[in-house]
């Protein structure tokens, strides 16, 4: 179990220091400023054994978050533990910088109080949280004693993450498919690796406790539903399904709030949303992923004082839909000593500062292709090193699911309150990031 | 030198470095040196040319981003360019960033030479100095060929500037340091020596670690050095505080310049000439009646450098120890610090003062101080001063207060700091080896030692300890009753049950007699602590019961019972099983005589170096006081140990090994049975033990490991022609053995086993087994170094006619011996006909780049080849008749070197291979032996006859030797093997 948690800013010095376990002591917090963040060598691996003491350790901007320990505790139970102190630092505070934490740090203890108790984790849900843990200061006189034996019933009850009473005049809820797809592509076009991970996050707010089943073309649902010919299907899905009709799902996980039983068992997600915003579920697929865009490289090298590089990309998606915010990354040699760009659409400039050139487009359709040529100069050097030549690297954002991802229905029942699955308004939205998508040059 | 105008400032070098300074975060640095890196990149590409000023600039840049640990891999170019610069600052800068940056580069390092070479010649003393500087910093080999033959020049150059002498000088001084072989002094030799009548103070001072670094190497040809040092030392001396002006700090005349000057001295015995050597007194003594004034100045730098000179001043008085009367004032003046406020004073008093003990005009004086330096021992709060009073202790101890300074220590001992504790016990043990007037007190002393310090006593300690008592038969009983005693406690320290084990087996007899310490007693009082011990000292109490059972057999059943438990017989420890099993085994079987043969009283040890001196020696360190005094302390410590060379044992068991295992021993690895590589554990090698191979011998070899003492010499490998003692026969191009290579044969002519060669570098083991006209040669070669030896060949060569006579095939051997390691090579060996030398074994191979060649003899001799013949008297003689022409006979008479020991010419005799014949001949004292020598082509049957005459008519002992075979040269040779023998 977690024996203690810090926070460092970036040039190691303790910001938050809270140890649960007397086997962590105070010098702990200084073996990983020394072997972690001062480190001679970039430390690379998220977990650092250090006599005997286990550092895991993730980093948000300028701020890292150790969580230490010296038992054979399960790692990735540790990272999603400190995921969500992340994210739960963000619901209170906003960004999490050095000032934010330095001014909300009586609020940080407290936190680390409740959601980590003799480094067991415990309920970590922000909308729970926020009831009890406020950042205005202690709330006793206000509230009644019914309200706070509202919240111990709550913490403690069954549905840990809703409380009861909730009313909306009008019920409403937003789902957002969220993906990221990632790439690693041979310069002759042929893909080395690709996979997409994927959320759905819903905002809802709806009024009691409704129950709600939420429904995807998993290929596991649609064959089983197939082969029975059921057909209280509830038809097509609001936005109709194109192409292939399922998709395979690697693996997913979901918000503790979702039946893992009936998911076992029948494969249907069903739950009790919190209330206001959360992640559903995360996925991965591996199979059958819509690469958005294609990356074409040329690099050509004249003599040893001159490089000509072209690049193509080719936007893979149906000319109606709009990709944006575009980004390629054309790594330069370290001994470039000037460059003159080309291109026909967008804006393209050589960074000096991180050793690239940068090409930015905002906007582009589907089955449209764009190209870029620079020539760039080099200093000749002592070192008979060769140029490693790292891939070339992409950024882009598009509205669809390159996993094919579609969500069938979200049915909202609520037996108590009058309101039925019609009278709810719901949202859909998908949209498609780039992970690490890279092609090799 | 011109300093940094204003207007010469790089405000771009100074705001990029800000920048760097107030970056939040790493990546922010990296970025913003990526920014820097393109924009000099874009810089030095652009066309046009870049003034000297930005080129300065930019260059500065580079180095700054070099020593933030970034690489760099550009801007070579534009730093040798500002090398031709005129300007003082561009030029500077151009050297710092080649003499940081520049590795061997071949096309640039032309370059820089040649700019290097043309500011030497420039004539503008502050180029010059640059130039010198950088070759200095650079001091790589190509440096030192471009430019050793030009700085001497510059160096004695008359119309040279002081500053540059100076430059010139240290820049002489590193190059000579890198590559010595380059540096060639000879016809500036003397001119360079005249340099220390310079007249510029700063000149003489940087000269003169010129020469005393060449005198080092080249004492002669420096030798006029000592002249005129001595006349600028007294000069010096003898100058008011004011006549130096800018060389006196804190009224202290040219203090660097003086100390430099008596270290010079150091490298030369006392001056010959007695006027020179005179005045050399006298400014001893001045700088001695100085140390009495009163300071001029309270300041701590005015006492610092007077005692600065002091203490070199001593050294020099200590170096020369020819004057007891300026040694007996300095080690008043020692003494006078001993008590000084100052730590550092009282530490470099003690130091001093260890190596003053050790001249004999000075040792009376430092006696005096005991007290003094025991109350420190007690006192000093810093262990590395109490350290320096150990060692001051330890050199001045000597008979007359040897008890006192033991019984000190041993007390310090209990509350000695833990990392001063086993050398403390190493001194204690041996102080108390070296002036043990009466055993019983060194017997005590030990104990004690070992009582108060048990986890800090090594090894080597306990074993000395036996060997001391096994060699003295007055101190046994005591040993043994004390150590009953000391066994008693209710909780005692391992090593204690070992030497207890030991000496209650070997001598538990003596302390029989007592009721309260009858066999019974004895054993169940060891067996009590048997349970608490580490494996080893399990094995060695077991064979210690053994040795109950023959020493005294009514403890026989009881030993037994203990023997046959399962936590014996079936213990997971192989070594412990395998004893138990024996042993029960043997005392069930053997007859009591048998038994008693077996299990009989260890051989005294041979004479050799302690081992505890080894140990403390391999401590180096300050711990190593005088090597030369430690020597004379062991001889005279082995006279008293009673002994001369008394090798061999005289055991019925061929393979009793009766040594502790001397770190050879251990790397061989020849005890632990089988031919090991040197990863096998080797159990054996660890456990001391009297019989370790005691029964166990079941795979035939002779296993008698004489530890050799001879071979702990240190012979340096030498190349082939160093040596001059070539073997008549070997071909041109064969390698010459070495000069020792006979001597080393002749040590194998009777055993088979043991250290054939060491040096510092390879030890060489052997391990040969013969039958019939057939041997074989295991070759351990260990690599004693840290260091991985390459490329490690071996040839065997048979010279001349030897090919003919021997057949010797050998399998090669691994090329590579990591360090530490050993790998083994096995030889076959055929004897076609009877020969008369030996093979030649030569070793080639490569330690630290150095090829190193060594060849030595193989240890193959005809009478290895003998099969012994067992036959009466009667028969015996009739033989000898029937060899009785002239030349089948060969007869010597010679002086015995070793005593005459009958048990060990026996044992030399049956080593010999040959029957050895009891009863056969008349006179008893004689010994007759006959064998047949085996070979492919025919048997040589032989016949020996060896006659000591213990009182020869010039008192001395002398040997008839008398051999007799059915071949001429099969009798020359064996005579002429044996009269080396004994």
């Amino acid at each position: 179990m977690i024996g203690g948690l810090f926070i460092y800013n970036h040039k190691g010095e303790v910001l938050i220091s809270r140890v649960y376990r007397d086997d962590i002591g105070r010098n702990a917090v200084d073996a990983f400023r020394v072997n972690v963040i001062h480190a001679r060598q970039q430390v690379r691996s998220p977990v650092t054994n250090i006599a005997r003491t286990s550092f895991f350790h993730i980093k948000r901007s300028n701020i890292w978050l150790a969580a230490v320990t010296k038992q054979n505790v399960n790692a990735a139970m540790v990272f999603e533990f400190l995921y969500k102190m992340c994210d739960v630092m963000s619901a209170y505070f906003g960004k999490i910088s050095e000032e934010n934490i330095k001014n909300n740090f009586v609020l940080i203890y407290e936190l680390l109080d409740e959601i980590l108790d003799f480094g067991y984790p415990q309920n970590s849900e922000t909308g729970a949280l926020k009831t009890f843990i406020t950042q205005q200061g202690i709330k006793g006189q206000h509230q009644t004693k019914e309200e706070q034996s509202q919240i111990t019933s709550q913490v403690t009850g069954q549905i840990g993450w809703r409380r009861e009473g909730i009313k909306y005049r009008r019920n409403e809820l937003f789902l957002d498919v969220l993906e990221s797809v990632n790439l690693l592509m041979s310069p002759q076009g042929q893909v080395l690796s690709a996979h997409v991970s994927g959320r759905v996050v819903m905002k809802s707010y709806l009024s009691g406790m409704p129950e709600c089943k939420f429904g995807m073309n998993d290929k596991i649902v649609i064959d089983k539903q197939g082969k029975g010919g059921t057909t209280d299907d509830p038809g097509k899905s609001e936005l109709g399904g194109s192409g292939k009709q399922s998709i395979a799902i690697d693996d997913c996980t979901f918000h503790q709030c979702v039946r893992l039983s009936k998911f076992d068992s029948e494969r249907s997600i069903s739950f009790i949303p919190p209330d206001g915003e959360y992640e559903l579920m995360r996925y991965r697929t591996t199979k059958d992923i819509i690469l958005p865009f294609r990356v074409i490289p040329l690099v050509r090298e004249v003599g040893r004082t001159k490089l000509e590089v072209k690049v193509v990309i080719k936007s893979n998606f149906k000319p109606s839909l709009l990709a944006q915010k575009i980004e390629v990354r054309i790594p330069t040699p370290l001994n470039t000593s000037g460059v003159q760009v080309i291109c026909m659409k967008g804006k393209a400039k050589y960074k000096a500062s991180e050793n690239a050139i940068v090409w930015k487009i905002k906007r582009m359709a589907g089955m449209k292709e764009s190209q870029i040529s620079a020539e760039i100069e080099l200093l000749p050097t002592n070192d008979k090193k060769k140029w490693a030549r790292p891939p070339i690297s992409m950024n882009f954002e598009v509205p669809f699911a390159p996993s094919g991802l579609k969500v069938r229905y979200l049915k909202v029942f609520e037996s108590k309150l009058n309101y039925s699955d019609h009278d709810v308004i719901k949202w859909v939205r998908y949209i498609g990031r780039s992970g690490i998508y890279e092609t090799r040059c | 030198m011109p300093a940094v105008s204003k207007g010469d400032g790089m405000r771009g070098l100074a705001v990029f470095i800000s920048d760097i300074r107030n970056c939040k975060s790493k990546e922010a640095e990296i970025k913003r040196i990526n920014k820097e890196l393109a924009n000099i990149r874009s810089k030095f590409k652009g066309d046009k040319a870049l003034d000297g000023y930005s080129k300065k600039k930019y260059v500065c840049k580079l180095l700054f981003i070099f020593l933030l640990g970034h690489d760099i891999d550009f801007g070579h170019m534009e730093a040798v360019n500002l090398l031709s610069s005129n300007k003082y600052t561009e030029k500077q800068i151009g050297y710092l960033f080649i003499s940081v940056l520049v590795n061997s580069n071949s096309e640039l390092i032309r370059l820089i030479n040649n700019a290097i070479k043309n500011d030497l010649s420039s004539r503008n003393p502050t180029f010059m100095c640059l130039a010198l500087h950088c070759i200095a910093n650079v001091g790589s080999r190509e440096m030192a060929e471009a430019f050793a033959g030009e700085i001497p020049r510059i160096l004695v150059a008359g119309d040279t500037m002081d500053s540059v002498k100076q430059s010139a000088a240290l820049c002489l001084l590193r190059l000579y340091k890198t590559s010595p072989d380059l540096v060639l002094m000879g016809e500036w030799t003397s001119r360079v020596v005249h340099l220390l009548n310079d007249q510029h103070m700063g000149v003489v001072t940087a000269a003169i670690s010129l020469i005393t670094c060449l005198s080092q190497k080249n004492p002669d040809e420096f030798k006029t050095c000592v002249s005129l040092a001595v006349s600028r030392l007294s000069r010096i001396v003898s100058s008011a505080s004011t006549d130096l002006q800018d060389y006196t700090y804190y009224f202290v005349p040219a203090p660097w310049l003086s100390c430099k000057l008596l270290r010079l001295l150091q490298c030369y015995p006392p001056p010959e000439d007695g006027a020179v050597k005179g005045r050399l007194v006298e400014c001893l003594e001045t700088i001695l009646n100085k140390a009495q004034e009163p300071p001029k100045s309270k300041k701590v730098q005015h006492s610092n450098a007077k005692n600065a000179i002091l203490f070199e001043a001593i050294s020099l008085i200590i170096h020369y120890d020819s004057e007891p009367n300026l040694l007996v004032r300095a080690c008043n003046q020692l003494g006078q610090f001993l008590q000084h406020r100052e730590t550092n004073l009282r530490y470099l008093a003690l130091e001093s003062m260890c190596t003053l003990a050790s001249s004999e005009f000075s040792h009376e004086a430092v006696k005096t101080h005991i007290e003094t330096v025991i109350n420190a021992l007690k006192t000093e709060r810093d262990v590395s001063v109490r350290q320096r009073a150990a060692d001051l202790l330890y050199a001045m101890c000597d008979r007359s207060n040897a008890k006192q300074i033991v019984a000190e220590m041993l007390s310090y001992l209990e509350t000695a700091d833990y990392s001063i504790r086993e050398e403390m016990v190493l001194k204690v043990a041996i102080l108390a080896e070296k002036y043990a007037v009466d055993y019983s007190w060194y017997v005590d002393t030990i104990l004690n030692l070992i009582r108060i310090a048990g986890d800090y006593v090594s090894e080597e300690v306990w074993y000395r300890v036996i060997q001391i008592v096994i060699n003295r038969d007055d101190v046994q009983g005591y040993a043994a009753k004390t150590v009953f005693e000391a066994l008693q406690a209710p909780a005692c320290h391992e090593n204690m049950v070992k030497v207890g084990g030991y000496i209650l087996g070997e001598f538990g007899n003596l302390i029989a007699g007592d009721p309260r310490s009858s066999p019974l007693v004895q054993f169940n009082l060891l067996h009590s602590k048997f349970h608490l011990c580490s494996v080893p000292t399990r094995a060695l109490l077991l064979s210690a019961y053994i040795k109950f059972i023959n020493l005294f057999p009514e403890t026989k059943s009881t030993i037994q019972e203990v023997l046959r438990s399962d936590s014996q017989i079936r213990n997971s420890d192989v070594e412990l099983q395998q004893r138990a099993v024996e042993y029960l085994k043997l005392s069930s079987i053997a007859s009591t005589d048998v038994l008693a043969t077996v299990l009989e009283e260890m051989p005294p040890f041979p004479e050799r170096e302690s081992s505890i001196l080894a140990k403390l020696k391999k401590k180096k360190g300050p711990g190593a006081v005088s090597v030369n005094e430690l020597e004379e302390g062991k001889r005279e410590g082995g006279e008293l140990n009673g002994g001369g060379e008394r090798g061999g044992d005289s055991s019925a068991i061929a393979a009793s090994n009766a040594s502790t295992p001397s770190p050879s021993a251990d790397l061989l690895g020849l005890r632990a049975g089988p031919p090991v590589t040197a990863a096998a554990p080797s159990a054996g090698s660890l456990l001391v033990d009297v019989f370790s191979e005691a029964g166990i011998n079941d795979d035939g070899f002779l296993r008698d490991l004489e530890p050799t003492t001879e071979s702990s010499d240190s012979l340096l490998a030498e190349g082939p022609g160093d040596s001059d003692s070539a073997p008549p026969s070997v071909v041109s191009e064969d390698p010459t053995p070495l000069p020792e290579s006979d001597e080393l044969l002749n040590k194998f002519v009777c055993k088979n086993n043991g250290v054939l060669f060491e040096n510092q570098l390879l030890q060489i083991g052997i391990k040969s087994e013969y039958r019939q006209n057939l041997g074989r040669i295991y070759l351990f070669y260990g690599n004693k170094t840290s260091v991985q030896f390459v490329t490690f060949t071996t040839t065997v060569t048979c010279p001349g006619e030897l090919q003919s006579q021997l057949n010797v095939q050998s399998k090669p051997v691994e090329p590579l011996i990591e360090g530490g390691a050993q790998v083994q090579q096995v030889i076959n060996i055929e004897c076609l006909t009877d020969f008369s030398d030996a093979p030649l074994l030569n070793i080639k191979f490569r330690y630290g780049g150095a090829l190193q060649n060594l060849t030595l003899k193989l240890p193959v001799t005809i009478n290895k080849f003998f099969q012994p013949t067992e036959m009466a008297s009667h028969d015996f003689f009739q033989r000898w008749k029937q060899l009785s022409q002239p030349q089948q006979e060969a007869q010597k008479i010679f002086k015995a070197s070793h005593a005459m020991d009958t048990e060990v010419l026996k044992a030399k005799l049956l080593g010999l291979g040959m029957a050895l014949l009891e009863n056969v001949d008349p006179n008893p004292e004689n010994f007759v032996c006959a064998g047949v020598i085996q070979s492919k082509a025919q048997q040589v049957g032989s016949l020996l006859r060896l006659e000591p005459n213990a009182q020869a008519q010039s008192g001395e002992q002398m040997y008839r030797l008398t051999v007799r075979s059915s071949k001429d040269t099969v009798s020359k040779r064996l005579c002429e093997l044996l009269a080396e023998q004994f």
